[in-house]
């Protein structure tokens, strides 16, 4: 059984924040849940995921996140409790239908969780989605931690019931992937079964709907702020003549500052969880009961703007104060080292910080080498931008390569070098149609196959009608690996018990009316390097799908052993080292011992036997059994 | 001292997110209020993975600069790499055995010598603890194992207020039955390696 399945109430569990989201829906009785996967909200869905398999809860991986929150909201609005989850740049792509469903509301308690990612571990951006709250009209909730977080999920629900709207629960990277105890609460029964009553003057938003749902919205929106001022999930603590205002991860570093400052007598903090509407009556309280307030949260000034506003309109003049030189940045996560720094400086305490050991100090001062993360050794993307760079080679030809989120990008790397231009999901199939038609190059797009189901369909069917010329190479490794190998629509080695059929991605680029289409393996160099030249050749719109399964994946899958390494023969004893300045395989390197017989030399314990180096240089042979 | 800051690095693959949730588990066992870290995304794709465990009265998941009371390292280069977690009251904990980053594989960068890293992170804290992992991880029959390995060195150092008894539980309650008994071993070799 699912350790979040768990029957048995008031036990305690370890669990990733994200995870505590998930048993906070479990015990609101979840009946119907829906993603695309992101980091940092991947292992909402992953675990929704199994535990679908054992539960009565209907769960879908969508094919992105707008159709992910539309799908859950024809569940809510049905009245069955459903769930959305994404990153946070993933509300972008489920910000249409957001707004509008805010004016028809909900049913059944729908929960939409946003993940930001403050210092971009893993994302192209650090957008702060609690303006997503401000321009929705949607209450949100900010847990602090992973009880909280489990705490107002379940909350969530009853919240968005009350109000008939959807829930907007933000975490950050630090909140989903810290883990903390969280007692259990117990389990409800999934309802997955709705009706949909008709209300077309409510559902249908016809402009003459719209504008009277737009009041309504207004109307709930004051509701939802006398809730979050009676909210247990808003308090004030502490007693002092000092205000610190926070919400979210934050709180936690205010607090473990107070006490290291020891100053825990001097302040009074209003953390907020129930975060919009603002708490208005409960902030100026507040406001009111201290002589100078700092307001700690990452990323932009919502809090702060909201509680000047709020002594303004209160006639308040108590410095209020939060971003800015001395105070805190709109860049990247904080940390508590520096939550404290920024406090003394503010409330003027002595507070000297703990010396790290700084290694600039070595007297033998070493240089460290780096350690990007690199392609997997054996991954089918490497040998299909190499096949991509040879023949651009061959033919003396120079190309822009528009690329795409997922494993793939890390092709940015030397020495494959084959990034060019980013900026969110489809943007390759799109981007090129633009820098194609006004550069008059070669342009060569990539993008894997879980984002070409996501967002590069309707680029492609534009760039056909329009007439577009370039190269989309797409990159079919059966998953989405990077994210952790979810399943899409196109997956063919699936878990037992799948009864989902599987779409083509060849089918749907010849059905867009792609003419040049080429389907090959890249592990095949030969095969993958004339497609290529074919393309070129044709000097118009061209698809090629380069399909390999991932291997991590394709192991985990199937239980399948690496094949048999390979090694390099006694004649590789030059200085040729052509196969890392062009390959880069990390199974494959320089020989470091100090009496190599041969120049190169290959790791068996990484090498999974793909064989494309041999298709490269003849010095490389299978390893005799 | 009744706070305690644990700082884990190592590269994806090394198995550090498993030592991390033994290190977690094992101090609730103890009957500590824990919290933990852990970076996600890169770590099967050969870069650095970093993450934490805070054992007591501590709300913060992450380590500023200078605050790590224990760093335990999964390599080489990268325990060097993280010394500004540390300070000279911390104690670090690291393997031997370096793991060639690919710029170095591929002969554009050079991998520092061991014995200069370790001598100077040994001039600056309260104690170097070094071990070869990987060794020990062969002899309780088992390479995977050598992030057990670390956590026993990690026990036997006595700085933090969890017993052998937890780690051992939590080693034969959470990890997966197939590797209990090499990873049992593991944790004993590590143990005495001290």
């Amino acid at each position: 059984m699912h350790p979040l399945l768990t029957k048995e109430a008031e036990k305690r569990l370890l669990l990733l924040g994200n995870e505590a989201i998930v048993r906070g829906a479990l015990e609101a009785g979840l009946g119907f849940a829906t993603t695309y996967p992101g980091t940092p909200s991947s292992e909402i869905g992953d675990s929704l995921f199994r535990i679908a398999g054992e539960s009565d809860l209907y769960f879908e991986y969508s094919t992105n996140e707008k159709v992910a929150l539309e799908t859950a909201a024809g569940a809510a609005v049905s009245g069955v409790r459903s769930m959305c989850s994404m990153k946070h740049v993933g509300l972008n792509v489920a910000a249409d239908p957001l707004m509008t469903l805010a004016y028809v509301g909900v049913r059944g308690g729908m929960v939409v969780v946003t993940a930001d990612d403050p210092s971009m571990f893993s994302s192209q951006n650090e957008q702060d989605n609690r303006i997503y709250a401000r321009l929705s009209n949607l209450p949100m909730l900010e847990p602090a931690s992973a009880q909280e977080a489990k705490e107002m999920t379940k909350a969530a629900f009853d919240i968005s019931e009350a109000l008939e709207l959807p829930v907007l629960l933000r975490t950050t990277t630090r909140l989903s992937h810290h883990r903390g105890i969280v007692t259990t609460g117990p389990l409800e029964p999934s309802a997955t079964k709705g009706a949909f009553e008709k209300d077309s003057r409510r559902f249908v938003t016809v402009p003459a709907n719209a504008r009277l749902r737009h009041k309504v919205l207004l109307a709930r929106g004051e509701k939802a702020r006398d809730m979050a001022c009676q909210s247990p999930f808003n308090t004030v603590t502490g007693a002092g003549p000092w205000g610190v205002a926070t919400s979210g991860m934050a709180y936690n570093y205010v607090a473990d500052a107070i006490k290291d400052l020891g100053i825990e007598d001097k302040v009074r903090i209003l953390k907020l969880g129930f975060t919009y509407p603002f708490p208005e009556k409960l902030a100026v309280d507040f406001i009111r009961s201290v002589e100078k307030i700092l307001v700690v949260e990452e990323l932009e000034p919502v809090l702060e703007e909201s509680l000047k506003v709020t002594a303004q309109s209160n006639r308040l003049i108590t410095p209020i104060a939060g971003k800015g030189a001395d105070l805190f940045s709109r860049l990247y996560e904080y940390h508590p080292g520096m939550v404290r720094e920024v406090a003394a400086r503010f409330f003027g305490i002595d507070y000297s910080p703990p010396t790290p050991i700084d290694v600039k100090e070595d007297p033998e001062p070493v240089e460290l080498p780096m350690r990007p993360p690199n392609l997997c050794a054996g991954c089918p993307h490497r040998a299909t931008y190499y096949a991509v760079n040879s023949v651009l080679k061959e033919t003396r030809t120079e190309a822009v390569f528009p690329t795409d989120i997922g494993c793939y990008t890390l092709g940015i790397l030397p020495p494959l070098q084959t990034a060019d231009f980013l900026i969110c999901m489809g943007s390759s199939v799109t981007s090129a149609a633009g820098i194609s038609r006004v550069t008059d190059r070669k342009v060569i797009a990539f993008i894997g196959d879980s984002t070409f189901f996501h967002s590069g369909i309707t680029g492609l069917v534009n760039a056909v009608h329009n007439k577009h010329k370039f190269i989309l190479v797409i990159l079919d490794n059966g998953t989405t690996a990077m994210t952790g190998h979810q399943p899409h629509p196109g997956v063919e080695i699936t878990p037992a018990g799948w009864d989902k059929p599987s779409v083509s991605i060849e089918a749907i680029v010849r059905a867009c009316g792609v003419e040049q289409v080429a389907v090959v393996s890249p592990i095949n160099l030969a095969k993958t390097k004339h497609a290529v030249k074919e393309a070129l050749e044709a000097n118009k719109l061209s698809v090629i799908v380069a399909k390999a399964p991932c291997p991590l994946y394709e192991r985990r899958m199937l239980h399948r052993k690496p094949k048999r390494a390979f090694i390099v023969g006694p004649e590789c004893n030059t200085d040729c080292t052509e196969c890392v300045d062009t390959f880069g395989c990390p199974a494959l390197y320089k020989n470091p011992a100090p009496d190599a017989e041969t120049t190169m030399i290959i790791d068996e314990n990484l090498c999974i036997g793909c064989g494309v180096c041999i298709q490269i240089c003849k010095k490389i042979r299978p390893k005799k059994a | 001292m009744d706070k305690y800051r644990v700082c884990f690095t190592g590269v994806g693959g090394q198995g550090t997110l498993l030592a991390t949730m033994v290190l977690a588990e094992a101090s609730i066992h103890a009957g500590h209020h824990v919290l933990a870290s852990e970076v996600h995304g890169m770590a099967q794709r050969g870069g650095v993975v970093e993450s934490t465990v805070m054992i007591g009265d501590i709300k913060s998941p992450i380590i500023s600069e200078g605050e790590a009371d224990v760093l335990l390292g999964f390599e080489p280069v990268e325990t060097y790499r993280a010394m500004r977690k540390c300070s000279a009251d911390s104690v670090v904990i690291s393997n031997t055995v370096p793991v060639m980053p690919y710029s170095v594989a591929i002969g554009k960068g050079s991998y520092p010598e061991v014995d200069k890293l370790f001598a100077f992170i040994e001039s600056r804290v309260r104690k170097l603890v070094t071990l070869n992992a990987q060794a020990m991880a062969e002899e309780a029959g088992s390479v995977l194992s050598a992030n057990v390995v670390m956590v026993g060195a990690l026990a036997r150092s006595g700085v933090l207020p969890v017993p052998r008894e937890a780690f051992e539980e939590t080693i034969r309650t959470k990890t997966k039955a197939a590797f209990v008994e090499a990873n049992l071993r593991a944790f004993d070799l590590g143990f005495g390696a001290l």
